[in-house]
């Protein structure tokens, strides 16, 4: 067991040690370590890579490189309380979906891919989310959000900023 | 062969039924019964079989025989045996898996346990993309469901055949749908598409033999159990008697439908349908009364057809005939006539420069390159020497066998082919109007800061 660990819980640790039984090897672990860290802290920093390469008995570059190959995980600092993936792929693009990711980007204040001062949001573009039917979409947490305009980004901006004031 | 306005819908009977997705609906509509009978009568060979003399194609994109591809597993391997389903769904366009996962999860399931039988695997992962956050949900209470229900675990239903399955949550890279990048992914590395051979039935996931299969692959085999081989080989194209090395493109299909049409949606369809009749009947037509300019096929990878090539049949070997690159996910994308073809270009671009995971040469540089291109054509500054050096990019990267590893390059490479071959009078006129002074210009001029991908 790993003496003196700065970031990683004893809860986020039991929760990774109750998924090896379903793989074959410690590394296989990974994926599913960094997310439960990321879930948690919104971010995986540094020495949570070097606490999780301790318990899955890996070199820290190797869970390193993992991570940073995804571009999904935030690592020096957190991203918002709630993270937007407003989907710039060809389906959305044709019904609007940029001209929405500007529109919410300009009145959150920010430039795609940014987090607001309070810390409340983040948005992001995203590589198509599977949701064609409802273009343009956005997904925020674990809600889709369907054919968007400008007025339910509105929307949906003020109910960010509600839940977080 | 089952024509097209009487074919009921399959894969997608639960679609619209109230509580459809529940353990409970699924075995009122017959479900799991072709499971439990299989398991007490039939040998993991019988399956196999079955799955091979139904004509069934993987329905992840590339459409290999799926019973083919199980029996490139060694004979006498001592296991295990992974048995992968490909959830991964991430080509622009496709979102059928969503809603079988999300509305029928447990006809997912019972087609994973029968294809684990056949495969003899005792575990099965189910890589599921980080941006289905719904089907997760409910792929997950069906596992609970089936584990309670004797359905998954040791000796189901008393067969003496044990398995599990697993959830496994993916980090937003359209690359881990490529089968052995999945498999890399899986195995907690970044996703780099392996060098084959070895192919993953030799040596897969964790060094062992692997089977990775598409979720409507899956749904396939469960309904190929329960209706049968000849139930399935009635609907669709027959394999074309002169040709022997066409398999035929037997079965139902799911097509995405979206982009300019008035009712975009996943739609169900005999392989074959015209990309027309689906538009037109499926999808109410054009939006706003307009023309389509351009339809990918299936997926953005697939590259496009014209207005005057919509009558080609969405099957397997349809849309090869009008210079696309196949049939891929049979996510049909409509462009309406008001679309810049250089704007559409600069979107797929985008995609595959951002998505190339680097490790290939023409893949890393031809999607970089192309984008760059794009970027100074629609900053104003294009040459029309520039669609020379496009249509290279296009007919080049990716293009010589082996010289990129898997075939995202040349899913790249496709729509830049396909639009600079049936638009090239578009980008001319859009040059000449956008860099009037120097559209002529062949000197070597610097790349724009890329500033829209990342």
């Amino acid at each position: 067991m790993i003496a003196n660990r700065k970031v990683l819980t004893d809860n986020m640790v039991a929760r990774i040690e109750a998924l090896a039984p379903r793989y074959p090897t410690k590394q296989a672990l990974t994926l599913p370590a960094l997310h439960i860290v990321h879930d948690e802290l919104r971010h995986v920093p540094l020495d949570a890579v070097v606490e999780i390469a301790q318990l899955l008995d890996l070199a820290p570059a190797q869970v390193q490189d993992t991570l940073t190959f995804y571009q999904f995980f935030y690592q020096d600092k957190p991203h918002g309380k709630v993270r937007a993936f407003v989907c710039r792929s060809i389906s959305c693009a044709l019904r609007g979906g940029e001209q929405v990711l500007d529109h919410l980007c300009e009145k959150a204040g920010i430039k795609p891919g940014e987090t607001t001062a309070d810390g409340s949001l983040t948005v992001e573009p995203a590589e198509c989310l599977g949701a064609c039917d409802f273009a343009p979409c956005m997904l925020a947490g674990d809600d889709l959000h369907k054919d968007l305009t400008p007025e339910k980004a509105d929307a949906f901006l003020e109910a960010v900023r509600g839940r977080t004031s | 062969m089952t024509n097209t306005e009487s074919f009921e819908p399959v894969l997608l009977e639960a679609v619209g039924i109230e509580n459809g997705g529940t353990l409970e609906q699924y075995r009122s509509r017959g479900g799991y019964a072709p499971l439990e009978k299989l398991l007490a009568e039939k040998q993991p060979a019988d399956v196999v079989e079955m799955v091979k003399s139904s004509g069934l194609r993987g329905r992840g994109g590339a459409g290999f025989m799926t019973g083919v591809k199980w029996t490139f597993l060694p004979k006498d391997h001592p296991g295990p045996v992974y048995f992968c389903v490909n959830a991964d769904e991430s080509e622009p366009g496709t979102f059928n898996n969503r809603i079988l996962m999300e509305d029928d999860p447990h006809q997912i399931l019972e087609g994973t346990i029968i294809s684990a039988f056949a495969t003899r695997a005792s575990t099965a992962y189910i890589y599921l993309r980080y941006e289905y956050p719904q089907s997760w949900n409910s792929l997950q209470a069906a596992i609970d469901e089936a584990y309670a229900a004797g359905y998954l675990g040791q000796n189901i239903r008393g067969s003496g055949f044990s398995l599990d399955i697993y959830l496994h949550r993916g980090a937003a890279a359209y690359i881990c749908g490529e089968e052995t990048g999945l498999i890399e992914s899986l195995e907690g590395k970044r996703a780099w598409p392996r060098i084959k051979p070895p192919f993953p039935a030799i040596e897969g996931a964790f060094h062992k033999p692997t089977v990775v299969n598409n979720i409507e692959t899956m749904a396939c085999v469960a309904q190929i159990a329960r209706r049968g081989v000849e139930w399935f080989r009635s609907i669709g194209i027959p394999a074309d008697p002169n040709n022997p090395r066409d398999p035929g493109s037997y079965g139902p299909k799911l097509y995405c439908l979206s982009g300019h049409v008035e009712k975009p949606g996943c739609y169900e369809a005999p392989l074959g349908i015209t990309a027309r009749e689906l538009i037109d009947r499926f999808g109410g037509g054009v939006w706003k009364g307009r023309r389509a300019k351009a339809v990918i096929p299936g997926g953005i990878s697939m590259g496009v057809m014209t207005e005057n090539e919509l009558d080609t049949p969405l099957d397997f070997a349809g849309p090869g005939r009008v210079g696309c690159l196949g049939l891929g996910t049979a996510a049909v994308v409509v462009v309406d006539e008001t679309v810049s073809i250089v704007d559409f270009l600069h979107n797929s671009c985008r995609f595959f420069a951002h998505e190339s995971c680097g490790q290939c040469t023409p893949c890393r540089e031809g999607t970089s390159w192309s984008l760059r291109m794009l970027e100074r054509i629609r900053a104003g500054k294009g040459r029309l020497k520039d669609l020379d050096l496009l249509a290279e990019i296009g007919s080049t990267m990716g293009m010589m066998p082996g010289s990129t590893i898997c075939g995202l390059a040349d899913g790249a490479a496709w729509p830049i082919k396909n639009c600079i071959a049936k638009f090239r009078d578009e980008f001319e006129e859009y040059i000449k109007q956008t860099n009037p002074t120097g559209y002529m210009e062949t000197d070597p001029v610097p790349a724009l800061p890329i500033v829209t991908a990342h």
